[in-house]
């Protein structure tokens, strides 16, 4: 049974960026492999291959700039397609980002969880097109904003306003709002 | 109320916290915050507030009080609230918590929902996290969905049902006519996941893996398309067209074509393709052909291919990559034990790979070294392996001083290679052997015989340099025990002997009892190693002192040992000669626990058997060390001095005989009595065996002088087994002063009467005496 365990993303020093685990695992538990896998992951040199064994899993790893990105496989895992499966999502992620860094990724950590969602199922990719998770993606920000923009415009004085007018402004905050996707404030 | 600040207001002044109480501190002033606008139930700044939560639950801050909130936001219309309440269940809710379930029903509604995104929420959260419960209640919709044409919505129902069907796999039927047409699908995320989706259900069931087996030239035209269609950019890695999904199909192959040639018949040409047309330049080119390698040699595939296989295999050995080294290296350890011939080719880059930087790497190549020793390459790789043992980490020395041992013993070529070897092993990871090789070294040397005095000798010198390993000293200083008079007598023919008195060995020893870096266990072993010198070398008295002093140690065990031994001094000491002699030759078996010491007849070795002392002692030797019976174990209780029934004098025999019931109910006869040489047999009924016969034999002299080399043989009628087992010692004491004993068993299975013709031979005065005999005058019960 192939199955991707957990994913985490952490800093050289020590800080949690992400976490995804594909299995339900005890909140104690869950901090103790992290403290335990960071402290392993981060001892290693740099000429040392990207794969450990860990308890009965498997670790792939990769560094990128300031950031780890680390999963744990199922021993009869192909380690070699798991660094293709995160390079895939650093990719989506420098895509969504415009040249993601690790700042982007500790202010806006919701929309990489999303990114992550979309490309990921139950530890399985979910499409291996980038530009259909990336439309997807751009699609249902879109969705967010009109919904926002749906609460906004309530907030709006629309009631002296003939229905054409009204619905001018509508449109036009529609169009502003959605210019700026990746600033969506919540 | 002010609205509560925005998530990334909050991330930012986090981030400036200096020290853990700073951070923890505004932590708290905004979980208070947070919890109060709970409580006034405020659905406009909900959202944010669970986000914010969200990023303090990453920091490692407890978050539990926003699991409710997270399901108001599923429950609530906006698409944000879903986005973000979705997330905190899948990060807070998981199916430990008890209001876990309490999302089914948004879920459902959501599956249904008038949008795809937010039916794609619903499918990714059931997807990652969903609890059998909510699998079972929420299949159906899965599968509805699964039979939708809208492929961004297919391709996640699939996931899910992938999830369903682990958390409940008696669901798995249920989604069958849903995989009618998954693979002729374009899409190339439907395709993917619905190859996940077939590879769940082959797995899980054989029958599934039955009904998809006719699936295999389909996925074989998928492949080859992909192999042979041109630049597609939208699915292209490094110049390979969807290396994901080709890797998925191999191994869907792999479980479809194993133990079924048809199928893998169907699908070498491919294997073939694959293997050679792949670009080998990027990784992603080498994870295909990694996953190529696994299927071919999963599959019934013919050896042509496997071949194939392996040499890929080879030449990722010597890629630059060290991923792909080590990769390789997993998988020859995978196939060497089917593909031996093929992989023993690659013998030397694996060698190679000992010396890699890489821990993984190198413990890889260790395992699979261990596994490409023979008979015909020891020697060569002995030779990489021990140098591999002195250089490399503390974490690999025991395993690979294991190897190394267990490759020797089934591999050496000479007994002196052997010796040489695990001295090797000794002297460079002494500290790192494990337990269990003390004992089965022992024995190792022991049944080497005639490398005795060179082992001793080499054993004293690295004594001499180094006594901090403790196995090493332990072996050492029970050889030295054992051997100590070869050792000084200078016989060693292997190598220049040494020169070495009975006082520096005793030196040697008694250093290791007083130095602080001997473990007690190891004192153990040189005080008894000391008192068995008593035996060997001529000057006693020093050992006297040295064993009386620690009469009164504090370490209880070093104490008990000690008075015994000073008992054997004074009230024992004419049985002190027989204790302390020679080990024999043991038998390797398999428990841990007293070997049962078997003898073939005529054997000078004395007998060895029990860790019982004599009766005046109350406690045995050594209970420590259940194999090893430093005392040597010879235990003689001659049956003619002591009146306890309980323990004949049977030397040689199983252990538990010697506290079984001795049967006096079978009178004892005289079977030989001549020249002063008398036979004695006294009988016991074996247990559960009634047909054997035990028969003791007592062996006394009266004339003035020992017979020496004293050895009794017995013949019986074809229709009898007879087994006789170690005699006790070699010489029969003059002037009845003392017996010698042996046990003999006869099989008897048709009852006839026992007869036995009996040969005996000794030296008497020096002139070798022979005699043979009938025994006629058994008593009846003995062979009724």
């Amino acid at each position: 049974m192939c199955l991707m365990r957990f994913m985490l993303l952490f800093s050289r020093q020590g800080k949690l960026r992400l976490q995804k685990w594909y299995t339900a695992t005890a909140e104690r538990d869950k901090k103790k492999m992290v403290r335990e896998l960071m402290q392993i992951v981060l001892a290693r040199k740099p000429k040392m291959c990207s794969f450990l064994e860990w308890r009965d899993l498997k670790i792939v790893y990769k560094r990128y700039a300031s950031l780890y990105f680390c999963c744990a496989i199922e021993e009869q895992d192909n380690e070699l397609i798991t660094l293709e499966v995160i390079h895939r999502f650093v990719e989506l992620l420098d895509k969504y980002f415009g040249s993601v860094c690790e700042l982007d990724i500790i202010f806006n950590f919701e929309k990489a969880y999303f990114i992550l969602d979309e490309f990921l199922m139950g530890g399985e990719i979910q499409d291996t097109s980038k530009k259909s998770v990336l439309k997807a993606i751009e699609q249902a920000d879109l969705l967010q904003e009109v919904s926002v923009a749906i609460g906004f415009t309530h907030h709006l004085h629309l009631g002296g306003m003939s229905l054409p007018v009204s619905l001018a402004v509508m449109w036009l905050s529609f169009k502003c709002l959605a210019e700026s996707v990746r600033r969506i404030k919540i | 109320m002010p609205a509560p600040i925005r998530l990334r207001e909050l991330i930012r002044t986090i981030r400036t916290a200096r020290t853990q109480a700073e951070e923890r501190e505004m932590i708290q002033k905004e979980c208070a915050a947070i919890r109060s606008s709970f409580r006034e139930e405020d659905n406009t700044y909900r959202c944010r507030n669970v986000a914010k939560l969200l990023y303090m639950h990453m920091l490692g801050y407890p978050a539990h009080f926003g699991q409710l909130e997270c399901l108001k936001l599923i429950a609530s219309q906006k698409f944000t609230d879903k986005r973000i309440g979705y997330l905190g269940a899948m990060l807070l809710l998981d199916e430990r918590q008890d209001v876990h379930l309490l999302m089914t029903n948004c879920i459902k509604n959501d599956l249904n929902h008038s949008t795809q995104y937010v039916q794609g929420l619903a499918l990714c959260t059931l997807g990652c996290m969903g609890s059998s419960e909510m699998c079972r209640d929420l299949a159906g919709e899965v599968e509805k969905l699964l039979k939708t044409s809208n492929s961004y919505l297919r391709k996640k129902a699939a996931l899910c049902a992938v999830h369903v069907i682990r958390k409940v796999p008696e669901l798995m039927e249920m989604f069958l006519p849903a995989t009618k047409n998954l693979l002729s699908e374009k899409n190339h995320g439907v395709l993917h996941t619905s190859v996940v989706l077939l590879t769940e259900m082959c797995e899980r069931s054989p029958d599934m893996l039955a009904h998809f087996r006719k699936l295999v030239p389909q996925l074989v035209r998928i492949l080859k398309n992909l192999i042979m269609s041109g630049y597609s950019p939208e699915h292209d890695v490094s110049g390979i067209s969807d290396p994901f999904l080709q890797v998925r199909i191999l191994r869907l192959l792999r479980i479809l074509g194993k133990s079924d040639d048809d199928s893998s018949e169907a699908m070498n040409d491919i294997l073939a393709q694959v293997a050679t047309n792949t670009e080998t330049s990027k990784n992603v080119g080498n994870a295909i052909l990694y996953e190529t390698v696994l299927t071919i040699m999963d599959i019934k595939s013919e050896s042509g291919l496997r071949v194939l296989a392996i040499n890929i295999l080879g030449r990722f050995l010597l890629n630059n990559d060290k991923n792909i080294r080590y990769v390789a290296l997993t998988s020859l350890l995978k196939t060497v034990q089917t593909d031996h011939n093929a992989v023993q080719r690659h013998r030397s880059t694996i060698v190679d790979c000992l010396k890699d930087l890489d821990v993984s790497i190198k413990r890889r190549a260790m395992e699979l070294s261990f596994a490409l020793v023979n008979g015909n390459n020891i020697r060569g790789m002995m030779k990489e392996l021990l140098y591999f043992l002195d250089s490399c980490d503390p974490e690999f020395k025991a395993d690979c001083a294991s190897g190394v041992f267990l490759a020797a013993e089934k591999y050496a070529p000479s007994k002196r290679w052997h010796i040489d070897t695990i001295m090797r092993v000794l002297t460079t990871a002494g500290s790192y052997v494990r337990d269990d090789s003390v004992p089965n070294l022992i024995q190792l040397i022991t049944n080497s015989v005639e490398m005795h005095a060179y082992t001793v000798q080499r054993l004293y010198k690295a004594l001499l340099d180094d006594i901090s390993q403790q196995p090493l000293v332990q072996v050492a200083s029970w050889c030295i025990g054992e051997y100590g008079d070869l050792l000084v007598s200078g016989q060693c023919e292997e190598e220049e002997p040494i020169q070495v008195t009975e006082d520096e060995v005793l030196d040697v020893l008694e250093g290791l009892l007083v130095s602080n870096l001997s473990a007690a266990v190891t004192r153990g072993y040189s005080l008894t190693a000391i008192m068995k010198l008593s035996t060997r070398f001529s000057g006693v008295n020093r050992i006297k002192k040295v064993v009386s002093i620690y009469g009164s140690s504090i370490d209880v065990e070093l104490q008990q040992r000690a008075v015994e031994y000073n008992a054997l001094f004074k009230k024992y000491d004419h049985m002190r000669p027989a204790l302390l002699e020679r080990m024999p030759i043991m038998e390797k078996s398999a428990s841990n626990g007293p070997t049962e010491i078997v003898q073939t007849n005529g054997e000078t070795e004395p007998s060895v058997v029990d860790s019982k002392h004599p009766p005046p002692v109350s406690q045995p030797a050594n209970q420590a060390n259940d194999l090893l019976d430093l005392l040597g174990g010879n235990d003689v209780v001659p049956v003619i001095q002591t009146t306890v029934p309980t323990k004949p004098a049977s030397a040689g025999g199983e252990l538990l005989d010697l506290l079984g019931d001795l049967s006096l109910t079978i009178p004892p006869m005289t079977a030989y009595n001549k020249n002063g040489l008398k036979i004695d047999f006294t009988f016991e009924r074996a247990n559960p065996n009634p047909n054997v016969a035990v028969i003791t034999i007592h062996a006394s002299n009266s004339t003035e002088a020992d017979m020496t080399d004293f050895v009794f043989q017995a013949a019986v009628p074809k229709t009898f087994q007879l087994q006789l087992l170690s005699p006790s010692s070699n010489v029969v004491p003059a002037l009845n002063q003392g017996t010698v004993t042996q046990v003999i068993r006869v099989l008897n299975p048709q009852k006839q009467q026992l007869r036995m013709r009996i040969k005996l031979t000794y030296t008497l005065k020096g002139s070798p005496v022979q005699d043979l005999a009938e025994v006629n005058n058994f008593p009846p019960q003995s062979w009724q």
